[in-house]
């Protein structure tokens, strides 16, 4: 399970957490989340954006 | 008289001036029940009219004296300054007054035999309460926990505005200053143009991205966890509590303080990114939000009024900040504040004659690069000589 952190604000998707209010249950894989999809936080950034963020913090 | 300076201080004592400012909101919030009481205790109904002077009257004049505030907390201190709960604390303290001063006023106007002229004052009084109210809705549905997006769901039922926070942060950051945004408006567009394509096109992009965020839960549009809904029922529970005790002479009150509170929404946002584009590039999406790509305003007096959201280039390019440590930054600059610039828009020839060359002034003179109003394309680009070679420099 891996991360990405959206270089804008920092906001963290982590595969094995999700983002239910966003629609991805825990465990959806980052290659399923759509490539339209922008940072919930800050929206400045997209998915292309988002660069992998350490797992082990 | 002289104190020693101490050298060198490693953590700079940095001091907030504005910090006990933050209050004006709130007192704005209530200033028409503050009309209301004022006109039962003198008799005199020009108080009634006290929240749209201070808007259209008071606020301009008081810009002009007091000017534009350009210092920025420095670095160092802006953890400490967006973690000071002070700063949370106004805002949640902004919401039930909403609440109150919607409820007076509707109280007031069924019992208080005004005339239509004060019958007008206290709507449009509520109309801009409302408009803060879609601020202060603004600030906290940027705010990354639950409890405060419900928050703002509550603060915007009061406008009838639910799909605000869905269609802001979801849309409008996304797609701000490109051509297709219903909330960025073009150069050439007028007000009244932007606000016929901005008001269905934000409900419009709303509801798409709010069905789509459901549908990957596996969840229709119409289900209890659609966020505009839940918003709108509220709105339903207080207009029609309204209208169920004081009957029908609220009508024409919903209906101004409504929509003109929708317009205070809609004029901010034309102001805030009149004619300005980010590029398409060469992989075909637009380039990131920067600072330009939106108008600033440092004009103190408005800026407290309205949470610094005139600080708008900076929440653009940073939009989880919090309003307390929006930084002047390096951006194209409005003429006035808000409250001077919504009366400029609402004579457009006005408005245009004082921001059409300061959008060109962005660009260097070329006008190929600016987001212009498609129907005007051909005759905009003509007048400021695009399509001759050379012309466009500036």
């Amino acid at each position: 399970m891996a991360r990405y952190r959206c270089p804008g604000c920092g906001h963290v998707y982590d595969e094995q957490r999700g983002n239910p209010h966003e629609g991805f249950p825990p465990g959806t894989r980052w290659a399923q989340v759509p490539d339209d999809w922008a940072c919930p936080d800050c929206a400045v950034r997209d998915k292309a954006d988002f660069v992998p963020a350490p797992g082990d913090d | 008289m002289s104190r020693a300076p101490i050298p060198a201080a490693p953590a700079v004592a940095y001091r907030d001036d504005k910090r006990h400012w933050w209050w004006l909101p709130l007192f704005v919030a209530i200033s028409p029940v503050l009309g209301i009481a004022l006109t039962a205790s003198t008799g005199q109904a020009a108080w009634l009219w006290l929240t749209p002077l201070l808007w259209y009257l008071v606020l301009p004049i008081a810009d002009a004296l007091v000017g534009r505030d350009r210092r920025n907390p420095p670095d160092a201190v802006v953890p400490t300054l967006e973690s000071d709960r002070y700063y949370k604390f106004l805002v949640y303290a902004s919401v039930p007054l909403f609440y109150v001063t919607w409820i007076v006023a509707a109280w007031a106007l069924a019992t208080q035999h005004y005339d239509w002229i004060g019958y007008l004052g206290v709507s449009l009084a509520v109309a801009l309460t409302n408009g803060l109210a879609l601020v202060v809705g603004h600030e906290i549905g940027h705010k990354t926990n639950r409890f405060e997006k419900r928050l703002a769901q509550i603060v915007l039922a009061v406008p009838a505005y639910g799909h605000f926070s869905a269609e802001h942060n979801r849309g409008h950051h996304k797609d701000v200053a490109t051509p297709d945004d219903p909330a960025s408006s073009r150069f050439g567009e007028s007000l009244y143009a932007f606000v016929l394509r901005e008001i269905p096109g934000a409900l419009g992009r709303a509801w798409h991205d709010e069905r789509q965020r459901l549908a990957r839960s596996g969840k229709g549009p119409w289900s209890l966890s659609n966020e505009l809904l839940q918003s709108f029922a509220i709105t339903a529970v207080l207009y029609g509590g309204a209208l169920a005790v004081w009957g029908a002479v609220l009508l024409p009150f919903l209906l101004i303080s409504t929509f003109w509170g929708w317009q205070f929404l809609s004029t901010s946002n034309y102001i805030e990114h009149y004619g300005l584009l980010r590029q398409r590039l060469p992989d075909g999406r637009f380039e990131r939000c920067r600072p330009e790509h939106s108008w600033n305003a440092d004009h103190v007096i408005s800026n407290l009024m309205l949470y610094h959201l005139q600080r708008h280039s900076d929440h653009h390019a940073r939009p989880t900040r919090c309003y307390q440590v929006l930084r002047s930054d390096r951006a194209p600059e409005l003429p006035s504040g808000y409250p001077l610039c919504f009366t400029l828009a609402y004579f457009p020839p006005l408005w245009r004659a004082v921001m059409d060359p300061r959008v060109l002034a962005v660009y260097g003179g070329d006008v190929t690069r600016v987001n212009i109003q498609p129907s005007k394309r051909a005759r905009i680009l003509a007048r400021y000589g695009a399509g001759q070679p050379g012309a466009a420099g500036g």
